[in-house]
């Protein structure tokens, strides 16, 4: 199973987004128990430019597939550049971080090389030489620990829960072409691109999330969450109960059936906490409860909590963080 | 067109999971078993595209022990024409394992639309569509919120990060499903019945290896026991001061 660990670097408006950043630190670790190589690879539009933006990376190799063809978010040309990294690379480790399109990629990788797979680690380690994959499953209601039993093998990480690498020389940058696909082969074409003038932070990705719940009676009130979160610097998150019921839209939702978050902040509004909800949020590293009901679930879980109700307590926690940081 | 929606039997998500006695997977003494979700999204959607005459055939595929006939009664129940169980022999499999299972059966029922959840609210994976495409040359999309029949394949909005992208996608194709795309129907009365006698074939998986194996399932860390610190607004400056002093979290 000896060969080098590959890491797939997503990069937005020409910057190495954090997931990537991540994956080059987990990336580091897993070369270093292995005593193997640690290579990347940037497929994208603008490669070069991102590369150059970069500057070292702490890599053996950086493999640069440029093309327009990258622009798109569909898996299939990032899937061809990856596996044309792959194969230069000698790389029997192919990590990604689980983005929208690094889960993609993964598993359309691993299909492809006919590669093992775990996707969502939260850790990795070298046990007598065998590569294990500790993974949340259930959204967190348990956690299970894989063993790779053959490579290559393709791990996706779960963005917030590895080390960033701090970069560190390039040993070398070796340039591929984008491969052709296979011809006649049936391929999904983007026809449009709808995006908001202001792109948010993806809730998985967020390092502080400010969730309403029911306590807030209803989605006119939700401003008082979205002011807290604006003066936190976070994103807003959602029970299922308020999804459901319409006030918020389904990407926002946090759960078993919604996103898995493990952001530094987590902070809980007028949210009961079923069991699905803490699921999906119990690995954050500090909970925050606002809920006016002393005995709901949600303190049981919660780091810091305030008994009262929201109507009181977010206007005077915005405006205190606002002065807290001047 | 004729669709395949693939469906996973999965703990309720209200269900308690706990370390099963092996420790290398989940208790099912207990738990209520559900269709996933997002598979059942995938499910309603299919039927509404046959009701409205975009589709001809939808049958329902599934990996999983003999009791998933239950939930594939279901599923026939909300609409599905026929089912397939492939009677997994084995407690557990890894996903490249699933996914040879199932390409498998899918080479053999030829559809054109190729429908799941984005991912088993149990294993959390989220690789099986991705892992079917490849294998199958099938062209692929995922976290489908809308999905229309256009032309010879599928007209599909996908949620990117806060983006919606409008994708064309030739058939045969897999496509995953998020929540937003279709609400779930509760299964008639009449379906209830209708499903009784719709066909549900039962077969052996067909084996294949596993890339991994589960060395441990355990509980997850406990967190901390955590501290009130007070009622309403008066609370809130002790709040701030901990969020900025202790913990550095301002």
């Amino acid at each position: 199973m000896s060969g080098n660990v590959l890491v797939f670097l997503e990069s937005d408006g020409g910057r190495l987004r954090k997931p990537a950043r991540e994956g080059l630190g987990a990336g580091a670790a897993l070369a270093a128990a292995l005593g193997v190589e640690l290579h990347a690879v940037i497929a994208a539009p603008d490669a070069a430019a991102v590369a150059a933006a970069e500057g070292g990376l702490g890599v053996a190799a950086l493999h640069v597939v440029e093309d327009p063809a990258l622009a798109t978010s569909l898996a299939g040309p990032h899937c061809r550049a990856v596996k044309a990294a792959a194969a230069a690379a000698s790389a029997a480790w192919l990590l990604f971080p689980a983005t929208v399109l690094g889960r993609d990629v993964l598993a359309t990788v691993a299909g492809a090389l006919g590669a093992g797979v775990a996707a969502d680690a939260t850790a990795l380690e070298v046990v007598g030489g065998e590569v294990r994959i500790t993974r949340p499953i259930c959204a967190g209601k348990a956690v299970q620990v894989v063993a790779a039993k053959r490579s290559p093998f393709c791990i996706g990480l779960r963005p917030n829960a590895f080390r960033a690498h701090g970069g560190g020389a390039t040993g070398r940058t070796e340039t591929h072409a984008l491969p052709a696909g296979a011809a006649g082969a049936p391929a999904a074409r983007v026809l449009e691109v709808r995006a908001p003038e202001q792109r948010s932070v993806d809730l998985t990705e967020a390092d502080v999330i400010v969730s309403g719940g029911r306590g807030l009676k209803g989605p006119e009130h939700f401003h008082l969450v979205e002011e807290l979160a604006a003066a936190l610097g976070g994103v807003v998150g959602a029970s299922r109960a308020v999804v459901d019921a319409g006030w918020r839209p389904h990407s926002e939702q946090v759960g078993q059936t919604g996103k898995t978050v493990s952001p530094k902040l987590y902070v809980a509004c007028g949210i009961s906490g079923a069991i699905q909800h803490l699921a999906g949020m119990n690995s954050s590293k500090c909970i925050v409860a606002v809920n006016k009901d002393a005995e709901a679930p949600i303190f049981k879980v919660a780091d810091l909590g305030i008994v009262g109700d929201v109507f009181e307590v977010l206007p005077a926690l915005t405006a205190a963080v606002r002065a807290a940081k001047g | 067109m004729k669709i395949v929606v693939c469906v996973k039997r999965v703990p309720d998500s209200a269900a308690k999971i706990r370390p099963a006695a092996d420790g290398r997977s989940i208790e099912s003494q207990g738990v209520e078993f559900v269709i996933s979700p997002y598979d059942e999204i995938a499910l309603e959607r299919a039927v509404q595209l046959r009701e409205a005459g975009a589709a001809t055939q939808v049958t329902v595929l599934s990996l999983g022990p003999a009791e998933a006939s239950k939930e594939l009664r279901k599923a026939l129940a909300m609409g599905a024409d026929d089912a397939v169980l492939l009677v997994d022999p084995r407690p557990q499999r890894d996903p490249s394992s699933t996914a040879e299972a199932l390409a498998t059966e899918l080479r053999a029922l030829a559809p054109d639309v190729v429908l799941c959840g984005w991912k088993a609210i149990d294993d959390d994976s989220g690789v099986v569509a991705g892992l079917l495409a490849a294998r199958l040359d099938y062209a692929y999309a995922s976290f489908a919120v809308k999905l229309d029949a256009e032309g010879s394949g599928l007209r599909v909005s996908r949620e990117v990060e806060g983006r919606e992208e409008i994708v064309q996608v030739p058939t045969p194709c897999v496509v995953t499903v998020q929540r937003g795309l279709a609400e779930p129907r509760f299964a008639s009365l009449k379906g209830i019945m209708a499903a009784k006698k719709k066909p549900l074939v039962e077969k052996p998986a067909p084996d294949a290896a596993d890339a991994s194996t589960v060395v441990a399932v355990t509980p997850p860390p406990a967190r901390a026991a955590g501290r009130i610190l007070g009622e309403g607004a008066a609370a809130v400056p002790e709040l701030v001061r901990v969020l900025r002093d202790e913990l550095g979290a301002l």
